[in-house]
C-alpha cells in the first residue's frame, strides 16, 4: 500500500524537508535546519506543522451528542458554540481507543483525531451511527499547526482579528481571502492555533504563514520533542486499550457529569480508579549523565521492576534527554532516583513532574 | 586507504593502523546527534562488533568496527563538542584508531566511488 500525501507535499519537497513514513502518509520528519532548531525556533518565536495527516470528521444532526457521549467521558451537550474540548474514544474495560478534540462550530461537532487512528476511529463511529446522525470525513480539508508565542502576531498581521478568542476556542476567520477554521489549540504546550482550510488552498495559506519572518517551518520530529517535554500523551506509547485515563494524567477529561453518571464505557475501572487511585501514573523521566532513554526501557529500582518508559528522546529546551513513562503510584513523586534498563545497559534517571516544561496558554 | 562499509563507517587505512568514523551521509542522515559514546582504548573487537553509539534526537544508531583488530587510541576531544560532528566534518571527526589484525578484511569493502553508488 502506498502512502499519502498531503496537500502540502510539494510545498514540503520545495522547503527542503526530509520526508518519512508516517501512519500511511509521506510527512516532513525536519527540514534543513533539523529538530533542534525548530522545537527551539517555536518556543521562541513560532513553527508552522502540516498536521493535514490527521482527520477532520463532522457530526451533525440531532443525535449527534448523544452518540459522542455514547463512546467518550466528554458532556458533549456542554461544548457551547464556539468552544474545544479534548475527549477519548474508550473502550469498556477502561481503556483508550484514541484521543481527539471536539469543538462545536455552526451547530456542528468537528472531531480532529489522530492519522494512526483514523480509520480506527472512523470504523468506530460509523458502527454507532443512528439515522439522526450525519457523519462527514473532511478529506478535502487541510490543518496547519502555527504554534509559539509569537503565532497570535503573525495572525494578526494577516488581518486576523483575535480580540475575545482564547485558549480551545473554535471560529471561522478569512485570511487574504481564505475561508478558515481556527482553534486557538496545540500538541506543542505553547499558544497557538490549528487552522483548517480547504484542501486546495493549503499551499497559498502555507506560504503566507511562512512568509512572516517569525514563522519556521516545523516538522514531526519537532513536533514529538515539543509535545514530549509539554506532558502531552501521544496514543500507541502513553495512551492505548490497556491504559486507564487516569493512570495517564487525563482526569480533566471526565466530564462531572459523565462521572456522576457513571455512564461511559470502562465507566467501572476508571472510576475505581479515579476514586482509588491508579496503581501507575505517568510522570516525566529526566535521565542522567547526557545518554537519552528510549521507548520500551523497563524502570527499576533496586533491581525490581517498576514502570515503563513510553517515549524517550532529546529535550532541546531543557538541552538534555528527557522521557514519559508509567511508574508504580508510592514513586512518582519528583526526584525519586530509577534505572531505565535497555537490553541489560542501566541509565539512571530522576522522575520529575509534568509538564516538563511549562505550558503558555493564553486562556479568556 | 579509505574504505567504507555498508552501515555507512570508513576507515582510513594507514601502515596496520586504521582510523574510524562514520560517513557525511550517516551523520546527515543522523540529524542532531546529543550523545555520543566511544570505546575504550586497549579492546579487542572484532569486525562487526558494536563499538561506538550515537543518539540522535530521534533514535539510537550503534557503530560498528569495520575491521578487526585492538583500539588503540580513542578521540575523546570529539565529545567535547557534538555540533562539530557535521557532514562536512565528518573525515576529521575520526573515533578511534584500531590496529588491524587481518588488512585483508578490507579487501571487500568500498572504496569512495562504490561507496557514493551506493548511497546514490
Amino acid at each position: 500500500m502506498g502512502t499519502r500525501q498531503t496537500p502540502l507535499y510539494d510545498f514540503h519537497i520545495a522547503n527542503g524537508a526530509r520526508m518519512v513514513p508516517f501512519a500511511g502518509w509521506d510527512m516532513p520528519v525536519q527540514y534543513q535546519d533539523g529538530i533542534k532548531a525548530e522545537h527551539l525556533a517555536t518556543r521562541d518565536s513560532a513553527g508552522l506543522f502540516d498536521v493535514s495527516h490527521m482527520a477532520q470528521v463532522w457530526l451533525s444532526g440531532d443525535g449527534a451528542e448523544a452518540m459522542l457521549e455514547s463512546l467518550t467521558p466528554t458532556d458533549v451537550g456542554a461544548i457551547a458554540e464556539g468552544r474545544v474540548r479534548y475527549s477519548l474514544f474508550l473502550n469498556d474495560s477502561g481503556g483508550v481507543l484514541d484521543d481527539l478534540m471536539v469543538a462545536r462550530l455552526d451547530g456542528t461537532l468537528q472531531l480532529v483525531v489522530n492519522a494512526g487512528r483514523a480509520e480506527h476511529d472512523i470504523d468506530h463511529l460509523r458502527a454507532h451511527l443512528t439515522a439522526d446522525v450525519e457523519m462527514i470525513h473532511h478529506e478535502d480539508r487541510a490543518l496547519l499547526a502555527l504554534q509559539g508565542p509569537k503565532a497570535p502576531q503573525v495572525l494578526a498581521r494577516l488581518g486576523v482579528d483575535l480580540s475575545g478568542f482564547f485558549f480551545m476556542q473554535i471560529g471561522h476567520f478569512t485570511i487574504d481571502g481564505i475561508e478558515t477554521i481556527i482553534t486557538r489549540s496545540g500538541y506543542t504546550g505553547e499558544d497557538g492555533f490549528e487552522i483548517s482550510c480547504s484542501a486546495d488552498r493549503a499551499v497559498q495559506l502555507a506560504t503566507l504563514l511562512a512568509g512572516d519572518d517569525a514563522v519556521t517551518l516545523a516538522g514531526l520530529g519537532a513536533r514529538d520533542t515539543l509535545r514530549m517535554e509539554a506532558g502531552l500523551p501521544l496514543w500507541g506509547h502513553e495512551l492505548d486499550e490497556t491504559i486507564n485515563p487516569v493512570a495517564a494524567g487525563l482526569r480533566f477529561a471526565l466530564s462531572k457529569r459523565r462521572r456522576e453518571a457513571a455512564d461511559f464505557p470502562g465507566a467501572a475501572a476508571i472510576m475505581k480508579d479515579w476514586n482509588n487511585g491508579a496503581p501507575r501514573l505517568l510522570t516525566g523521566l529526566l535521565p542522567q549523565g547526557g545518554r537519552p532513554v528510549r521507548d520500551g526501557a523497563e524502570l527499576t529500582l533496586n533491581g525490581e521492576l517498576v514502570g515503563l518508559v513510553t517515549s524517550g528522546g532529546f529535550a532541546p529546551s531543557l538541552d538534555a534527554p528527557a522521557a514519559l513513562g508509567f511508574v508504580d503510584a508510592a514513586l512518582v513523586e519528583p526526584g525519586t532516583e530509577l534505572m531505565a534498563v535497555t537490553r541489560g545497559r542501566e541509565t539512571p534517571v530522576v522522575t520529575a513532574a509534568l509538564p516538563l516544561v511549562p505550558h503558555r496558554y493564553i486562556r479568556g | 586507504m579509505l574504505r567504507y562499509t555498508e552501515d555507512h563507517e570508513w576507515i582510513n587505512l594507514d601502515g596496520d593502523t586504521g582510523s574510524v568514523g562514520i560517513s557525511p551521509h550517516a551523520i546527515e542522515q543522523l540529524g542532531d546527534i546529543v550523545f555520543v559514546e566511544l570505546p575504550e582504548a586497549g579492546a579487542t573487537v572484532a569486525k562487526g562488533d558494536s563499538v561506538a553509539v550515537f543518539e540522535s534526537v530521534k533514535a539510537a544508531s550503534d557503530i560498528y568496527s569495520p575491521a578487526s583488530g585492538e583500539i588503540t587510541e580513542v578521540n575523546e576531544a570529539l565529545l567535547d563538542d557534538l555540533s562539530a560532528i557535521t557532514p562536512d566534518a565528518a573525515h576529521d571527526c575520526w573515533l578511534f584508531k584500531i590496529k588491524v589484525s587481518d588488512a585483508g578484511e578490507l579487501d571487500e569493502m568500498m572504496d569512495e566511488a562504490a561507496y557514493t553508488a551506493m548511497i546514490g
